[in-house]
């Protein structure tokens, strides 16, 4: 289909390239016409409310009284006075080291089996398997998902378990994005290796995996982002409350329950820029270590 | 042959993919003292209706039909907020010229990795001020403001792909920048605003963490917050009309994923959506 064409994949052009050509400056006032409501929730919605947080993460802020400036008090209570934070914090990492690698080597694995059918009913399977990211992230499934682990659920040493497997469950949408890149491998450089002798396996390691690690940065950093902040299944699943014995209180979980429950509203503010740095730092990691391990097309 | 392994395998894989949701269907139909006595069973003893019938009764003092209509007003308002307020900066961003465009278009990139949290709280206290929580202001109003950047990107994308050759001829016959973006650039983009309608809609459609911030009478619930609130009811007899009701919030997604499967697929493909 068109869209196929016209949106260009992974790669950000680069503003300067994909700018049109000159043309008299009359269009400056219209553009800022075009980008009004833009502007408008870009001040008022994202760079205003962003500041505030900052602001109110320094104070005791509590919905209903003046806020207090308390300094850094918010942040050294997290990390030295308040046990269920560390908790969260080791909740939501290790969900994100295992359900992240996990769905993606389930993504990558099934990908590689439909590009493996040459076409045979190929479309047919990439839908039915891309189905459950769609209905995964519902309130409706995670509550069937609650049902069919119910023994699970229950048990502290299981229950972060049953939320991993329900993430990885939904591994259609990098599993689509890999499928797309593994067609873009040029048919004739593996025919060119399988004449030489290469059997499967090396053909996967020296062909197929480094020309997908542009696909796979794309897909880790993605899907690491997102993990951070997986709040609906493990609210269902864990009753809201992130039990049994807190096994399952997830950072957002816990972030929901300060501001909105205990309306601590400061203390929030500072759990979610701790969020944001965690998330920059690790997204900026990922990037770093990206030189050593993605390969461009380009490079020789 | 390896052909036929590997079809083997993708039935078998599938197989087990689709079981929780083949199940949650049976489930739904299976009589409530059979669940009771084994949650596992797939394939029921008999079949209920009842079920649906307390599910479509509703929880909580409202009917399902309440919640059916609110969700669908939220999600429509999403909808058509996105579509216009994104194909009008995509607009900008795409085809015009200003002062700042790269920079405010490198910032539109990163708000995208931006985790709602850091905003969220301010949002909050400003909408709770206005009293405009347990409305469905705060949940459609970010959408009509073009805060889902993502899909500005999407946009600026495809806009970008069309030649510019189309607005000189349309310049030398007289069009503005209006006219322009009305009639060559947004009958053109039609494919980008069709997955930016989809996916806002599923989203939306399937978005808990906002409406449980803002909505708080059972009234003004959606069909995710209806659902919650089985979530604290443990008796076992509400198991049938729980079940019931989340094969039926499912439906649409189910409808709309049957209806525009290659969209989805393609918007997943090609621009790394996600799902």
């Amino acid at each position: 289909m068109v869209l196929t064409e016209r949106v260009a994949p992974a790669p950000v052009k680069s503003v300067a390239e994909g700018a049109p050509p000159r043309r008299p400056n009359k269009s400056q006032g219209v553009a800022y016409l075009f980008l009004a409501p833009w502007l408008l929730g870009a001040i008022g919605l994202t760079v205003a409310p962003m500041v505030v947080s900052l602001y109110l993460s320094f104070t005791d802020y509590d919905l209903f009284n003046t806020p207090n400036w308390v300094g850094v008090d918010n942040y050294v209570k997290l990390f030295s006075d308040d046990p269920r934070y560390l908790q969260s914090v080791g909740v939501t990492l290790r969900y994100v080291a295992v359900s992240v690698p996990l769905k993606l080597l389930l993504a990558l694995g099934v990908a590689l089996l439909l590009n493996s059918l040459r076409g045979l009913g190929q479309a047919f399977f990439r839908s039915a398997f891309y189905a459950p990211s769609l209905l995964g992230a519902s309130v409706g499934l995670a509550l069937a998902w609650r049902a069919i682990f119910d023994t699970w659920v229950d048990t502290p040493d299981m229950a972060l378990t049953t939320i991993i497997l329900l993430s990885a469950w939904q591994f259609g949408a990098p599993m689509v994005i890999f499928l797309a890149g593994l067609q873009q491998i040029p048919r004739d450089m593996l025919d060119a290796a399988e004449v030489d002798g290469a059997g499967w396996w090396r053909r996967l390691f020296s062909i197929v995996l480094p020309m997908l690690s542009p696909v796979m940065f794309f897909n880790l950093v993605l899907e690491t982002i997102h993990a951070f902040q997986a709040f609906t299944q493990a609210f269902v699943v864990s009753g809201g409350r992130g039990g049994p014995a807190d096994s399952t209180l997830f950072y957002t979980l816990y972030l929901y329950e300060r501001g909105f429950t205990e309306f601590r509203m400061g203390s929030a503010s500072a759990m979610a820029w701790v969020l944001l740095v965690v998330i920059a730092v690790i997204t900026a990691v990922l990037f770093r270590t990206s030189r050593y391990w993605v390969f461009y097309g380009d490079e020789r | 042959m390896k052909r036929a392994l590997a079809l083997v395998l993708s039935i078998a894989a599938l197989a087990l993919v689709l079981y929780p949701i083949v199940w949650l269907v049976s489930a739904s139909l299976t009589p409530v003292e059979e669940l009771v006595a084994n949650l596992r069973e797939l394939f029921p003893g008999s079949i209920t209706g009842s079920g649906y019938a307390q599910a479509l009764d509703g929880v909580g003092g409202s009917t399902f039909w309440t919640f059916l209509t609110n969700s669908l007003v939220v999600s429509g308002g999403a909808v058509i907020g996105n579509v216009v307020s994104c194909a009008l900066a995509a607009y900008a961003f795409a085809r015009l010229r200003f002062r700042l465009s790269g920079a405010l278009f490198a910032f539109s990139l990163l708000t995208i990795m931006l985790p709602a949290h850091v905003t969220l709280i301010p949002q909050y206290i400003v909408f709770q001020q206005l009293e405009f929580t347990d409305t469905f202001v705060p949940l459609i109003l970010p959408k009509m403001l073009a805060t889902d950047a993502f899909f500005v990107f999407l946009m600026v994308q495809f806009m970008r792909g069309i030649p510019y050759e189309l607005d000189e001829a349309a310049r030398i016959d007289g069009c503005g920048p209006v006219r322009n973006f009305r009639y060559v650039v947004l009958p053109l983009s039609q494919p980008a605003l069709v997955t930016t309608a989809i996916f806002t809609f599923i989203w939306t459609w399937n978005d808990f963490f906002s409406q449980l911030i803002y909505l708080s009478s059972t009234e003004k619930y959606t069909i995710p917050l209806g659902l919650r609130l089985f979530i604290d009811q443990t008796s076992s007899s509400s198991y049938g009309a729980m079940f019931a009701m989340s094969v039926l919030s499912l439906v649409p997604i189910g409808l709309f994923f049957l209806a525009f499967q290659r969209f989805l697929v393609a918007g997943v493909a090609t621009t790394g959506l996600k799902g």
